[in-house]
């Protein structure tokens, strides 16, 4: 009797190590293929999209703002298309966001992973304020930075005028032409992507990426200081102590103390 | 034609739900249908109801989403229906990837693969496992794990939205239930499974064997693609209580001698009591 209860408890034990190693190999495999899925930052969202972190994991990928999209822009992704499965997306330069100004993606969303209220004003949707992502443009292979007239991008942007301006030039090489060449603002661009699909060249010279990628930042050292609204930023400014041989003495007792710097 | 008809009635049906709601939501995307409009992960149903996955709901809780309203109450309004009608209904009458798993395992009857792989090298309870990793990874990475993975909703997007390489995952399993494991992504494996059978423990609807009227032919459990929920076949009138039976009703219609249909858990109770 004692010996089959043993038996018992070991086939038990073994049981649940080999549960374990199963799991625990599984788990490996699985984490890191989550992991490398979710890595890819060159993902355009739908408007009202929140932060790609949060939106991983509040997106339930439902697809009803897929369905509600009435250009078809948006897309699921699916195995094969490279981008965390199952998340909405679009790709510009085959179908752009036509910037509905009732956004009718947004209200669907079931789990505020397109958060309205990032896309409303007083009150009202306002597709104007989205920040899908930011065009941005190569000026070697934009022909209008060539000196040959072309305002495509411009023209093709629903912010005419003030997400893409077209600046004035002399051209030196003729000596009488001008160029004419595109700037985007990202303070007005929503990376609608109309501009990209209108790009004349082979490959679009103007192109919406992420803003996450597209942007960089100043950080809190650098103010300025004419602008009494950016002099703000210092309050939240964090102090850093540097810590190399050098800075354990004073400025001035460096100066004087006869050694090498370096 | 009547014998016929009671052999598969069940099976008809079933293959009416889960065929039907998979045309109602292909139809929502393709031509605008308002009945049932999203996907299994979370839908609406006539543009008002909201319905969600709650292990979906349950993965997101876990990796820190701020939860929506819509998404509680429909994965609350999913919960309650599968406690009433047996959790794993949703297995075999609604997931799609039981088309898939149910003909490798008539295809694995039919040339006989069972005859000498009689071994089954897995345990039933991986899918606990699997739904306990699904929670961890879900926690410590900050996505929904299992949604990255499932095969369910690679299906069912697949169908509505388009596939895809998603058929590669889904030959992949009907390859793996086929050869390696007998029903083994629904059986074994499939951590939503796993999830109803734990919410549908106790569920009303049962499948009730009356032991008087057995053969102990075995076709039951031949059909079964849970039979170890069918232990008491031809043992004890008692009825099937483990959750990990999906409610297929296959059991029902091969049995020739009446000995298996459905109850009221309930009503099953207090006939007992009143005895």
């Amino acid at each position: 009797m004692k010996s089959v209860t043993e038996r018992d408890r070991r086939k038990f034990i073994l049981g649940m190590a080999r549960g374990a190693g199963i799991t625990a190999l599984g788990g490996f495999i699985w984490s890191a293929y989550v992991d490398e899925v979710t890595a890819s930052p060159l993902v355009l969202r739908p408007p009202g999209a929140i932060k790609e972190k949060d939106f991983l994991r509040t997106c339930i990928k439902c697809g009803l703002c897929v369905e509600a999209c009435p250009y078809d822009t948006l897309l699921l992704a699916k195995p094969g298309d490279n981008k965390p499965l199952g998340t909405p997306y679009f790709i510009p330069r085959d179908i752009p966001c036509y910037m509905c100004p009732d956004i009718p993606c947004v209200p669907v969303c079931p789990t505020g992973a397109l958060d309205e209220s990032s896309v409303t004003t007083n009150g009202k949707l306002d597709i104007n304020i989205a920040e899908m992502g930011l065009a941005v443009i190569n000026k070697e292979s934009c022909i209008a930075f060539w000196g040959i007239q072309c305002d495509a991008c411009y023209r093709a942007c629903p912010i005419l005028g003030q997400a893409i301006s077209i600046e004035y030039k002399k051209n030196d090489r003729t000596g009488k032409h001008a160029y004419l060449t595109p700037i985007v603002h990202a303070d007005a661009c929503t990376g609608c992507g109309l501009c990209e699909k209108a790009c004349v060249t082979e490959k679009a010279a103007i192109f919406v990426l992420p803003r996450e990628v597209s942007m960089g930042k100043a950080g809190d050292y650098y103010i300025k200081g004419w602008d009494k609204g950016d002099e703000k930023r210092l309050e939240n400014a964090a102090e850093i102590k540097t810590k190399t041989e050098i800075s354990k003495d004073k400025a001035v007792d460096s100066l004087n103390s006869g050694e090498d710097l370096y | 034609m009547s014998t016929f008809w009671n052999k598969y009635r069940y099976l008809f049906f079933r293959r009416t739900t889960q065929i039907g709601l998979l045309f109602f939501y292909f139809a929502a995307n393709a031509w605008g249908w308002t009945i049932i409009m999203g996907n299994l992960s979370s839908s609406v149903v006539f543009e008002t109801i909201p319905l969600s996955d709650p292990y979906a709901a349950l993965q997101m809780l876990a990796a820190g989403a701020v939860i929506a309203t819509d998404v509680i109450i429909g994965a609350l309004i999913i919960t309650i229906f599968y406690m009433v009608v047996g959790g794993r209904a949703f297995c075999s009458w609604v997931c799609p990837v039981n088309l898939i798993t149910d003909a490798a395992a008539l295809l694995r009857r039919k040339i006989g693969v069972d005859n000498f792989a009689k071994r089954q090298p897995a345990t039933r309870n991986m899918r606990y496992w699997v739904l306990g990793l699904s929670l961890l990874i879900s926690f410590m990475m900050g996505i929904t794990a299992f949604e990255f993975i499932s095969p369910i909703s690679i299906l069912h997007r697949g169908i509505i939205f388009g596939i895809g390489f998603g058929w590669a995952a889904m030959l992949v399993i009907f390859l793996f239930d086929l050869l390696v494991l007998k029903n083994g992504w629904c059986g074994h494996i499939c951590p939503l499974g796993g999830f109803y059978s734990l919410t549908g423990k106790f569920s009303l609807v049962r499948v009730h064997h009356k032991q008087e009227n057995c053969t102990e032919c075995m076709k039951c459990k031949v059909v079964c693609p849970e039979q170890q929920v069918l232990y008491m076949i031809g043992k004890e009138s008692i009825p099937v209580l483990s959750a990990e039976c999906t409610n297929c009703a296959r059991c029902i219609e091969v049995c020739d001698d009446d000995a298996l249909g459905f109850s009221i858990r309930k009503l099953v109770e207090n006939k007992k009591k009143g005895e």
